[in-house]
C-alpha cells in the first residue's frame, strides 16, 4: 500500500451527550468525513480505560481520537477532564513504545458541534496521512514493508 | 505502604529481547494502590511491550497475569502454572517480590518492571509522599508522630539546623522543614517539653547499613 491510497483508520470514541449528537448533526447537514474514521458511542469520555487506546493501536488501528464534551460542559462535571489526563499520560507511553503520540488525540466539541466536529476530525485525518500508517501494521518479515489489512491484523 | 514507579518501556523491552514468551506479572498489594504494577498496569504495560515487539519486528509474545501478593510464597503458588509457560517474567512487583519469584523460580529469569521507590503514603490523588525509612528503631514517640530521620533532609535527632527558612527546608522550596512540623505538632498536643530532649547520636547499624535484616520469631516457627 502506498501513501497515495493510504485511508486511514481512526477509531473515534464519541461522547454520547456531546461529540456523538455533533456526528448525528453533522449526518443531518450532509457533511462528509472520511470512511476511515470510525465512531464508538461512549456514555462519557471519562468512562475510557487507558487499555482502549492500547487495544486499538495494538490491533492497529493508525489513530485513536477522543471526542468530549467542551471544558466545563461534561455532563457527568468532569469526565471529559480526568479524560485529557488519561490521553495525556498513555502518549508518553506510546512515545516510548514507538508510536508516534500524535496519533491520539483528544478533542471537545459541543452538541451543535456538527461542524466543528467534521473539522477537527478532517485535521486529525491530515496529521494521521502525513505520519502514515500505525508502523506495527508493517510485515517485518523480508518482504519488503507493506501493510497488513486493519481488519485482518491479529496482535494476540 | 511500598510505592514504586514503572520503569520506562525501552529500558523493559531491552532486558526481554532475547525471549520468546514473557509474562507480565503484577502484584495486587502496595503497587496496586500506588497504580505502578496492579493488573490495569500489567494490561498497560504488556500493551506497549507488543507494540515495542512488533515496531521491532520481534515476534515477543507477551503474557499478562497478576497475583495477590508476590512477596508471599503461598500467593505466588497461584502463578506457577502461567511462569512455567513463559521464558521469562518481568515483575511488576517491588523489589521484594522480584526477588520473591526469582528465589523461587531459579530457572526462570525474573526482571523488575518497577523501580521501588519508598515507604510512603497517599498524600492527596496522585501525590505520594515518604514517610519512613525503616531505620530499624523507630523514634516517633518523641517527635508528636513525624519522622525527623525520614523527613529532614539531614536526618538529625537535634534539630532544626539553620537552613530552615520560613518553615522550608533549605533543599528544596516545596519541601517542608521536619523540624518546624515537629515544634508545630508537639506544642498542639502540650509536649513541647520533649523537643529540648537531647538524642544521642543513632544506631545505624540496625537500619539498612547493618547489612540486610532478619527478623526471627520463635514462637511462630515451624
Amino acid at each position: 500500500m502506498n501513501d497515495k491510497v493510504f485511508e486511514p483508520k481512526i477509531i473515534t470514541f464519541c461522547c454520547h451527550f456531546c461529540a456523538y449528537a455533533a456526528a448525528d448533526l453533522a449526518g443531518s447537514m450532509r457533511l462528509q468525513y472520511p470512511s476511515g474514521v470510525r465512531i464508538i458511542r461512549t456514555p462519557c469520555t471519562g468512562r475510557l480505560e487507558v487499555e482502549f487506546y492500547m487495544r486499538a493501536f495494538e490491533n492497529g488501528a493508525d489513530g485513536v481520537l477522543i471526542a468530549g464534551c467542551l471544558e466545563g460542559g461534561c455532563h457527568f462535571i468532569d469526565g471529559n477532564l480526568f479524560a485529557k489526563r488519561r490521553v495525556n499520560s498513555i502518549r508518553t507511553i506510546l512515545e516510548e513504545s514507538g508510536i508516534e503520540k500524535d496519533r491520539l488525540r483528544m478533542i471537545n466539541v459541543s452538541a451543535a458541534g456538527g461542524i466543528s466536529l467534521v473539522e477537527k476530525i478532517n485535521e486529525m485525518v491530515n496529521t494521521i496521512k502525513e505520519l502514515g500508517p500505525n508502523p506495527i501494521r508493517k510485515i517485518i518479515d523480508g518482504s519488503g514493508g507493506e501493510y497488513k489489512e486493519f481488519e485482518t491484523l491479529n496482535s494476540r | 505502604m511500598i510505592v514504586a514507579q514503572r520503569k520506562k518501556i525501552p529500558e523493559i523491552f531491552n532486558v526481554i529481547q532475547e525471549h520468546k514468551n514473557v509474562l507480565v506479572l503484577g502484584c495486587g498489594t502496595c503497587v496496586t494502590v500506588c497504580l505502578a504494577g496492579g493488573e490495569r498496569e500489567v494490561s498497560i504495560i504488556s500493551s506497549a511491550l507488543r507494540i515495542a515487539s512488533r515496531k521491532a519486528g520481534k515476534k515477543i509474545k507477551v503474557n499478562e497475569f497478576t497475583i495477590e501478593r508476590q512477596c508471599d510464597n503461598v500467593f505466588i503458588e497461584g502463578a506457577a502454572e502461567e511462569i512455567k509457560k513463559n521464558d521469562a517474567v518481568i515483575s511488576l512487583g517491588c523489589g521484594a517480590g522480584v526477588q520473591a519469584i526469582a528465589e523461587r523460580y531459579p530457572d526462570i529469569p525474573v526482571y523488575a518492571g518497577l523501580n521501588t521507590a519508598f515507604l510512603g503514603i497517599l498524600e492527596s490523588r496522585g501525590v505520594w509522599t515518604e514517610k519512613c525509612m525503616q531505620c530499624g528503631e523507630c523514634v516517633l514517640s518523641d517527635f508528636g508522630g513525624i519522622c525527623p530521620v525520614t523527613r529532614c533532609a539531614k536526618h538529625m535527632l537535634n534539630g532544626p539546623c539553620g537552613g530552615s527558612r520560613e518553615d522550608r527546608c533549605e533543599i528544596r522550596a516545596d519541601q517542608p522543614c521536619a523540624w518546624q512540623l515537629i515544634y508545630k505538632r508537639l506544642k498542639n498536643i502540650n509536649q513541647l517539653h520533649k523537643i529540648a530532649k537531647e538524642h544521642p547520636v543513632k544506631d545505624w547499624s540496625k537500619s539498612i547499613d547493618g547489612g540486610s535484616r532478619t527478623i526471627i520469631r520463635e514462637d511462630h516457627r515451624i
